[in-house]
């Protein structure tokens, strides 16, 4: 039976390296457009439209267009790459017709790339060929940098021409070895893509030596094995916001084609799962995940390896697997990230994960807001059920195993387990009482384990690495990366996928280019409204379960909001506060009730009418209704709120003893002035104010009737002459 | 399967023939096919979304049909419909505004954006302006926070938005009587 998988999987892949081949990708100039909700919203549809237009009346035959899903570089958006053979990919920032036009008279038919517009300046400097270190956290060579500095010296010393070769380095490969830890470096050459290993810094000079100097690729020094992030990096190496990463759950992203199967298949899709099938033990895929330490990426972070033992021991075999796309944290879009950019990659992880707890059934809860997740997942179940990797008698195994979608309808309670199940059974979606747990009894009173997106999107890896390669990519107590969503007032906004145990200001500064403007800090608001507020001073902190949870946040699904002091913290619990409020689903008073008190308090709070007595009622109420809810939505509400007093407890002190705003957010509590030294009395703030109370001749000082007032901060706005202040 | 989904009434073809009255022909099939399914209930959300897409909201006779046709008790099926924040029992206008109002919206401005759509709409949210050109909502993260704030406006994202272009972006709607989203092009190979 497993040879007959072997052959199976053999027979698809050499389907479709012809099929590839046919392409003659690598001939052609090939130009890929980004398309994903966030890319179609920057105008990426209208981009492609042009581009299509352009290669038709050229009539040129060796360019090629290519969609591919979305990187996660959100603020730079639509993006384009290039990529001519023989030279080092291409890619454009914020394309729009205008640039498409330049992009293809100038790069296309000139060979001229257009530098002004290389996404996050990448072509500052134009290099012929690149040599990508990798960064050595791990597994790297002497330690840190040394084997790279080393390396752009003897260019600088041997090489003709040492400013056409640049030399950088990246995040991590994914290599990560045990064996050979500390011992070797991992080294991409671009554009020729060959991967090197090296041992020394005799292999170093033998680089030089016949690489650079010889024009040949060194045969003895290429690494034999696949890793996990090469073909991400080979597009996106020189990009900065990029090259501090390490893609695992997203080295799909931005790379392959979201809606064909032989692009996944090409870039190593489903030998995971012929591995699986072929090997014809669940238990060793248990196995691999609890060596791996994969921790659930959808808030909770319970072991996903012990989830499943737990699913394949029971009794009943009829068994059922969810993956949860629900994506309910109003700020998180990773797992949309990951649906519409490779939705075959979930696809394989679900299949792999219904083995190893032998379901026969899974379904896709994905929220009714993400149209083309739910477009591309479609189409990534039925290619694969028609080719046999899905529903009857997979990859000719004798196992089978069919997918659903689902759609949710905009209820955030429904991301709660036994609230999902309830909905995937046409009710309201209303969390029941736990245990039994879904693992026990779920989805129609049968066994179900529920999985979120991004803990399937690892799992193809896990299998094709090794659960001990996992790992090590993490902490001692989680392995791997996780995924955050960057977003609020940081520079570059984004999808970032770093190991766990990355510092905070790794994430938010080296990465996320800091805070806008350059304001200071004040917070990284992490696992939205069921977490809480890490202030800036704790910014070495380590990203990881344990740390969050100590500092009084949580990982949650990935959300990371920055805030700056142009943020009121109290306002922002207060935001968070209304969300629980209005998503409560009411069937427990704590939380239906509660929630409604405390964001009557905090409404006080920020209106200025609170006494102090206020104070210990909002984390009286906070106690109770974390003690007290019934499922975790209710339990975890008043995380923002005793979590911003546990570190911001004097903002709150301002609000209510001194009636200030410091961040000058609570519109209640400012009031405009118009000092009486700096008006020139131009009349132009009478003239824009909407309720007309501002007074004053022409020449002569204006004053602000504060009844009539209405705080909407227009006056501020248009004097010229800073004369209106906000206090 | 429960005994519910059996079709027992004997004015069946009757009752069949007015639900057609209520629902187009595709969803009546639809209902009709996935009958014989086992868990057939569960697909209830399912068939509300249908309905809503096809008019734009869940009329009381629609989900009068619904509960006979998939023989699925009426409270229940209100009971899904109000339950869900997406579903909507009031017709809608012809352009139905969104305003992102999750957590990156929120810090960077979406509290003035929806301001100046009630202002320059003259609602508030959950309302349809006089002429039933436009409704205005708000929801809870579009999923696109890289491009804070942002607003949808039927199914095009738009962002980052200033107050200002609210107005040309409106002014788009109102001029062309169907919005021209750009057309979605297809690669070439
Ligand atoms: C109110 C609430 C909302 C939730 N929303 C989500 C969600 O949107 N996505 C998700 O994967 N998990 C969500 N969860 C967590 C799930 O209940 C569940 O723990 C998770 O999907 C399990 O998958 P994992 O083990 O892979 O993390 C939510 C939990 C609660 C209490
Ligand atoms: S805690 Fe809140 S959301 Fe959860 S069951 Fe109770 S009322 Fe519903
Ligand atoms: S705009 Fe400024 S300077 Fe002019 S009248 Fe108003 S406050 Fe005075
Ligand atoms: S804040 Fe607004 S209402 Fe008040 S004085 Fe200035 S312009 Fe007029
Ligand atoms: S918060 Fe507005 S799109 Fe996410």
């Amino acid at each position: 039976m497993s040879t007959s998988v072997t052959q199976f999987f053999e027979g698809l892949q050499s389907r479709v390296l012809e099929a590839t081949a046919a392409r003659r990708l690598q001939e052609k100039i090939v130009i890929q457009v980004g398309s994903a909700t966030c890319e179609h919203a920057a105008g990426s549809l209208d981009v492609m439209d042009e581009f299509v237009k352009h290669v038709k009346s050229s009539g040129r035959q060796d360019v090629v267009l290519r969609k591919t899903g979305c990187t996660g570089r959100c603020s730079k958006e639509p993006i384009v790459g290039v990529t001519v053979p023989g030279q080092l990919p291409v890619k454009y920032e914020r394309v729009n017709r205008e640039l498409v036009h330049k992009i293809f008279t100038s790069h296309i038919q000139d060979g001229a790339p257009v530098v002004e517009s290389a996404l996050d300046d990448s072509l500052s400097e134009i290099h012929k060929s690149e040599f990508v270190f990798c960064a050595g956290v791990r597994c790297g060579l002497e330690g840190e940098n040394v084997m790279m500095h080393k390396f752009a010296q003897k260019l600088r010393d041997r090489a003709p021409h040492p400013e056409t070769i640049k030399v950088s380095k990246v995040g991590c490969f994914g290599a990560c070895s045990q064996e050979d830890r500390g011992k070797c470096a991992y080294i991409l050459h671009r554009p020729s893509k060959a991967m090197y290993r090296i041992h020394s810094e005799q292999d170093l000079d033998e680089i030089i030596a016949t690489q650079v100097l010889g024009g040949q690729l060194v045969e003895r020094l290429l690494a034999t094995d696949q890793l996990v992030s090469k073909d991400f990096f080979d597009m996106y190496g020189d990009v900065a916001f990029f090259n501090r990463q390490s893609r695992v759950a997203l080295r799909n992203c931005g790379v392959v084609d979201p809606e064909s199967l032989d692009e996944y298949v090409t870039y190593g899709g489903f030998k995971a799962l012929g591995t699986v099938l072929t090997n014809r033990d669940p238990q060793w895929v248990i196995n691999e995940v609890l060596k791996a330490r994969l921790r659930g990426r959808g808030g909770g972070g319970f072991p996903t390896g012990k989830k499943w033992q737990m699913a394949f021991d029971q009794k009943e075999t009829t068994r059922y697997l969810i993956c949860n796309g629900d994506e309910g944290d109003p700020g998180a879009f990773m797992d949309r990230g990951m649906l519409e950019s490779d939705p075959f990659n979930i696809v394989e992880g679900m299949i792999i994960g219904a083995y190893a707890i032998q379901a026969q059934k899974g379904f896709l809860y994905i929220r009714a807001e993400y149209p083309l997740a739910i477009k591309r997942i479609q189409n990534a179940i039925d290619l694969s059920r028609a080719s046999g990797l899905l529903g009857q008698d997979i990859m000719a195994s004798g196992y089978s195993f069919d997918l659903e979608i689902r759609l949710g309808a905009g209820a955030f309670v429904c991301g709660e387990e036994t609230a999902l199940i309830a909905s995937i059974e046409g009710e309201r979606g209303q969390p029941g009482l736990r245990p039994p747990y879904p693992v026990e009894k779920g989805l129609w009173g049968k066994p179900t384990c529920i999985n979120n997106v991004e803990t399937f999107a690892n799992i193809s890896a896990i299998i094709n690495f090794g659960g001990d390669w996992f790992a090590r990519i993490g902490t001692a107590e989680s392995g791997g990366t996780k995924v955050f969503a960057l977003a609020g007032r940081v520079k570059h906004t984004g999808l970032v996928e770093v190991p766990l145990g990355t510092t905070l200001k790794d994430v938010v500064f080296d990465i996320g280019g800091g805070v806008q403007d350059d304001k200071p800090l004040k917070a990284v608001q992490t696992g939205g409204p069921a977490g809480g507020f890490i202030p800036a001073k704790w910014l070495d902190m380590e990203v990881d379960f344990a740390p969050l949870a100590k500092a009084g946040s949580i990982m949650g699904s990935g959300g990371m909001i920055v805030l700056s002091e142009e943020d009121c913290i109290v306002d922002i619990a207060k935001f968070y506060l209304s969300f629980t409020t209005d998503e409560s689903c009411g069937k427990c008073t704590p939380c239906r009730e509660g929630t409604t008190r405390m964001q009557e308090i905090l409404e006080r709070i920020t209106i200025g009418t609170a006494v102090m007595g206020d104070l210990d009622k909002l984390e009286r109420l906070a106690q109770l209704c974390q003690q007290t809810s019934l499922c975790g939505l209710g339990r975890a509400a008043p995380n923002p709120i005793l979590s911003s007093l546990d570190h911001f407890r004097d903002e709150y002190l301002e609000h209510i003893i001194d009636k200030r705003c410091r961040s000058k957010k609570c519109v209640a509590l400012i009031r405009y002035v118009i000092s009486q030294e700096l008006c020139i009395g131009c009349t132009v703030c009478a003239r824009n104010c909407p309720v007309e109370c501002i007074s004053g001749k022409r020449k002569e000082v204006h004053v602000i009737d504060q009844e009539r007032c209405i705080k909407c901060g227009q006056c501020f706005q248009v004097c010229r002459f800073d004369a209106v202040e906000r206090g | 399967m429960s005994h519910c989904c059996q079709v027992s009434t004997d004015n069946w073809e009757d009752v069949k023939a007015k639900c057609l009255t209520a629902l187009p022909e595709d969803i009546v099939n639809y209902i009709d096919d996935h009958k014989g399914d086992e868990h057939a209930e569960s697909n209830l959300i399912a068939i509300l979304h249908r309905v809503q897409r096809h008019f734009g909201y869940l009329g009381q006779e629609q989900m009068n049909a619904v509960a006979q046709l998939a023989q699925i008790p009426l409270a229940k099926v209100t009971g899904v419909a109000t339950f869900y924040h997406l579903f909507r029992l009031q017709p809608r206008g012809k352009h139905v505004i969104s305003v992102c109002m999750g957590t990156a919206c929120y810090v960077k401005g979406a509290e003035k954006l929806s301001q100046r759509l009630m202002d320059e709409l003259g609602i508030h949210y959950g309302e349809t302006t006089k002429d039933g050109m436009f409704s205005l909502d708000n929801s809870r993260c579009l999923g696109t926070c890289g491009l804070a704030p942002v607003i949808m406006v039927d199914d095009q994202v738009y962002g980052p938005v200033t107050p200002s272009e609210i107005t040309i972006i409106l002014e788009k709607y109102i001029k062309q009587p169907r919005a021209a989203a750009p057309k979605a092009a297809l690669a070439v190979q």
